[in-house]
């Protein structure tokens, strides 16, 4: 046993309590933060349930959406707990702040914040279980063990499973500091468990938002204005009405509702629907014009970052480089296209949604139904993909206003069209860089100037004119360089925008690691040898990269007919590197046959996780680099299902390897970090294979 | 509206429905099986995987006017118990991540392997490329298919 990692006392975290029949039942704290005295008691954030039937559960606040929670959770909670991994389960939790905090899911943090917690928690129901055993038996609590979902007693041999100590143990008083277990006696945590979700996921009867049924509920399409901060003129409903199944026509601040017995009812009364649009005065934008007001802008913007005088060293230096790139806007294009179901009454409104924002779901509908939140139910279904969109609540907004108008419980479902236009996208960058080498190949000067629209003003002013998201993975590139500058120029677009699997890194880590593979080539240097000079500092970028580079074969040359790129990145704490090997097709697509990726994600919990994760981040990359761009016309979206906007498909996924580097550093994220470095990976190998820069994205063809 | 008589994991309903509804709606809003899915809407995803007379096919492009008198096999009815090997393969790999797709993707799997029991990577990326996966599934999605061909196989 080992001290424990922190020291917060029972009562700033547990709540222990049991009603008749029902076991144990330990109310948590799992964020850390700190609250008055006299709230600590309802200032819980995590339940876990052990059942008199030996079930131990674990009601997650976080939202699954394909990362692992519902399993990596319950194993960090069990590790300490010794269960009978057999007997765990795990379920979303419903949306409290008096009890669970602020639920939202996102930026790769559902590990990090709660691996101590649910340690704690479980070595603390662990002890008292042990002295609810020690109390039966009348023994020393020191003669007794728990092991595999019962507490025995050495000398004797008697054991007794959790499920006959839960109510006992409920009377314990709980340990100050229970202690940790040592990492070597570890027997979940470090090992690929499979996931708790996989079996509901292979019958069909996994429940996601669109699978939700509610008694007497009616299914609707939300015809939305086609031009961003466009609006209704006009509307005639008369050719939807005579649809069969079709009971409702409203409009709702959002747009005009169609609502029907079931949705092929409803998508006919949409189809007939007359609506006249009012274009919102951005009927003229089109993907021409803003990238060309991006240009416009790049060279005026804030400092970011300014170390040194670029300008003088870029003045004296014995060569420059100067490029620019450009990324389109993206959709996310998640598998289950956005719904929501809600059903508004006079005094409560019960919401279930696919949702990584339960609290922000709870307080849309707070807002429009005018009641006070602990009035408005909000349950978590499964998510089908989330990658950021849906911690927006736009969809939420449709399925409340249109059950309030029509006065019964609705689904709102978006057709594919509506998901792929819908905005929220992430946002567009116009890169304008500048590098200077010494006449020995030494980079002596950076400048990354940055043009983009903001996510972030969209909570409040941004502090020194900065959006941080936007500058992220640009402002602190980690390449040794004594004179770096990064500016960011604010575009100010009607078109709307939100977080997108690794979010700024997924911008910056294209632009930052491309422009130092021809910082690399203009010093006539080995792209992998050029940065680790220049990570210097940066031990464990150095480590993924050089375990990369081994594992790839990079100093072998490849298959006849193919390239290997390089690219590491960090994001969300954690650091990935990843080695592409291409070749082009005749008809000058890309084809992607192997990345190799190492990971430092500091430490362990499910490696099976982090190298599906890795899996997906490297796809889901993959496909914004081949394939990916949303093009406005009109001042709308014009992509809208996958034959427009396509996504990578079996055939062209590349055979993944993926290595984790363990540093024993602090634990990182791991949803998102495998994304940023597959896009350079690949065309910088693109370069090494035809001499042919890729600066724009999509790839699409090479010239 | 007209009415048909449906064979839907061997048991015969009758739905009302316009003659053009597509299957996959329903199958989900009149019958109540959820676990097809919809995807896109125009057969370009194949979520909506289910399977007519043995064939994989997608619902959402088939009006519920002709899968009258057909034997229609959703996810719901591939085997009673999850025992179908190609459902035991996909909890082996841990294949699904969301697992949104994985209904459309275990239908489209059972149609090929019903043809080819022993399918090769090409024969895999030509039947399974129909199948969109956002969350990236795909190289497990290829093992679970040819671990269940050669549990088979025997």
């Amino acid at each position: 046993m080992s001290a424990p990692t922190s020291t917060l006392s029972r009562r700033q975290f547990l709540e222990i309590s049991s009603a008749a029949g029902a076991g144990l039942l330990i109310g948590f704290h799992l964020e850390g933060r700190t609250a008055a005295a006299a709230t600590l008691a309802a200032d819980i954030n995590a339940w876990v349930r052990i059942g008199t039937d030996d079930i131990v559960t674990l009601l997650v606040s976080e939202s699954e959406m394909g990362q692992g929670v519902l399993t990596s959770l319950p194993m960090i909670l069990a590790e300490e707990l010794e269960a009978d991994w057999s007997k765990v389960r795990s379920e979303h939790a419903p949306t409290d702040a008096t009890k669970y905090g602020r639920q939202s899911t996102g930026g790769s943090t559902s590990i990090r914040t709660n691996y101590d917690k649910l340690r704690q928690v479980g070595a603390a129901a662990r002890e008292m279980l042990i002295d609810a055993a020690a109390q039966t038996w009348r023994v020393d609590r020191r003669t007794c063990r728990a092991q595999n979902g019962a507490v025995r007693h050495e000398p004797t041999g008697r054991r007794l499973r959790y499920g006959q100590l839960a109510e006992r143990a409920a009377s314990v008083t709980p340990p100050e500091n229970p202690p940790l277990k040592d990492r070597k006696d570890f027997r979940l945590i470090g090992k690929a468990v499979k996931r708790l979700d996989t079996p509901s996921k292979v019958n069909g009867s996994a429940i996601f938002g669109i699978d939700v049924t509610v008694p007497g509920m009616l299914v609707a399409q939300v015809a939305h204005p086609p031009a961003f901060g466009g609006r209704v003129e006009r509307f005639d409903a008369s050719a939807a009405l005579a649809v069969p199944g079709v009971r409702h026509v409203v409009e709702i601040p959002t747009g005009i509702a169609v609502v029907a017995e079931h949705f092929w009812a409803a998508k006919q009364g949409r189809d007939a629907l007359r609506v006249t649009w009012n274009d919102g005065g951005h009927g003229g934008l089109s993907s021409a014009r803003i990238a060309a007001m991006l240009r416009e802008i790049v060279d005026r913007g804030v400092e970011a970052r300014n170390d040194g005088d670029v300008a003088a060293a870029v003045a004296g230096a014995a060569n420059t480089v100067e490029a620019v790139y450009e990324l389109p806007y993206l959709a996310h294009a998640t598998m289950e296209p956005m719904n929501c179901t809600a059903d508004v009454r006079a005094d409560r409104c019960e919401i279930w949604a696919p949702t990584q924002a339960p609290s922000g779901t709870q307080q849309v509908g707070a807002g429009i139904t005018g009641l006070p939140p602990e009035r408005v139910t909000v349950h978590t279904t499964l998510l089908g993909g989330g990658f950021g969109r849906r911690s927006q609540t736009d969809f939420v907004a449709d399925a409340v206003h249109t059950s309030k108008a029509v006065g019964a419980p609705v689904k709102v479902i978006w057709t594919r069209e509506d998901d792929t236009r819908g905005g929220h996208y992430r946002p567009p960058a116009y890169n304008r860089l500048v590098g200077a080498l010494s006449r020995d190949g030494r980079p002596v000067a950076w400048e990354h100037r940055i043009a983009s629209p903001s996510i972030l003003e969209a909570f409040g002013p941004l502090r020194d004119a900065v959006d941080r998201s936007s500058v992220e993975g640009a402002a602190n590139m980690p390449y040794a360089i004594p004179n770096v500058r990064v500016t960011y120029a604010k575009a100010d677009l009607p078109i709307t925008l939100w977080f997108w699997r690794s979010v700024g890194s997924s911008l910056n880590a294209f632009v930052v690691e491309s422009f130092v593979d021809e910082l690399a080539a203009a010093a006539g240097a080995d792209p992998v040898e050029f940065r680790l000079r220049l990570l210097a500092e940066h031990p464990r970028h150095r480590r993924v990269l050089t375990v990369a580079a081994e594992k790839a074969g990079w100093t072998t040359p490849p298959p006849a007919g193919r390239a290997r790129g390089v690219a590491v990145h960090e994001a969300f704490g954690s650091i990935v590197a990843e080695v592409a090997e291409v070749s082009l097709r005749p008809d000058r697509t890309v084809r992607v046959h192997r990345v190799v990726c190492a990971v430092d994600c500091g430490d362990v919990v499910n490696p099976d996780t982090i190298v599906a994760q890795m899996e997906s981040g490297i796809a889901y990359g993959l496909s914004a680099a081949l394939y990916g761009e949303i093009h406005i016309a009109g001042g709308g979206a014009v992509e809208g299902n996958f034959d427009t906007y396509p996504v990578l498909r079996i055939d062209e996924m590349p055979a993944v390897e993926t290595h984790i580097v363990t540093s024993g550093d602090p634990l990182g994220g791991i949803g998102e970090p495998g994304t940023p470095p597959i896009a350079p990976a690949v065309t910088n190998a693109l370069y090494a294979l035809t001499g042919t820069r890729i600066r724009k994205l999509p790839i699409g063809t090479v010239a | 509206m007209p009415a048909y008589t449906l064979s839907v994991n061997g048991r015969r309903q009758r739905v009302t429905a316009p003659a053009d509804m597509p299957l996959l709606w329903v199958v989900r809003d009149l019958l109540g099986l959820t676990g097809t899915k919809f995807g896109c809407g125009i057969g370009q995803c194949r979520s909506c995987t289910v399977h007519m007379n043995g064939s994989a096919v997608f619902s959402c492009q088939i009006p519920v006017a002709s899968a009258e008198g057909q034997e229609i096999t959703t996810i719901e009815g591939l085997s009673p118990d999850s025992s179908h090997p190609l459902q035991r393969a996909w909890i082996g790999e841990d294949v699904p991540q969301c697992g949104y797709c994985q209904s459309g993707q275990l239908m489209s799997a059972a149609s090929l392997l019903a043809q080819n029991p022993t399918p090769s990577d090409a024969d895999i990326d030509r039947a399974m490329a129909n199948n969109i996966c956002r969350c990236g599934t795909y190289n497990r999605i290829r093992r679970a298919i040819h671990r269940a061909a050669k549990e088979m196989a025997g």
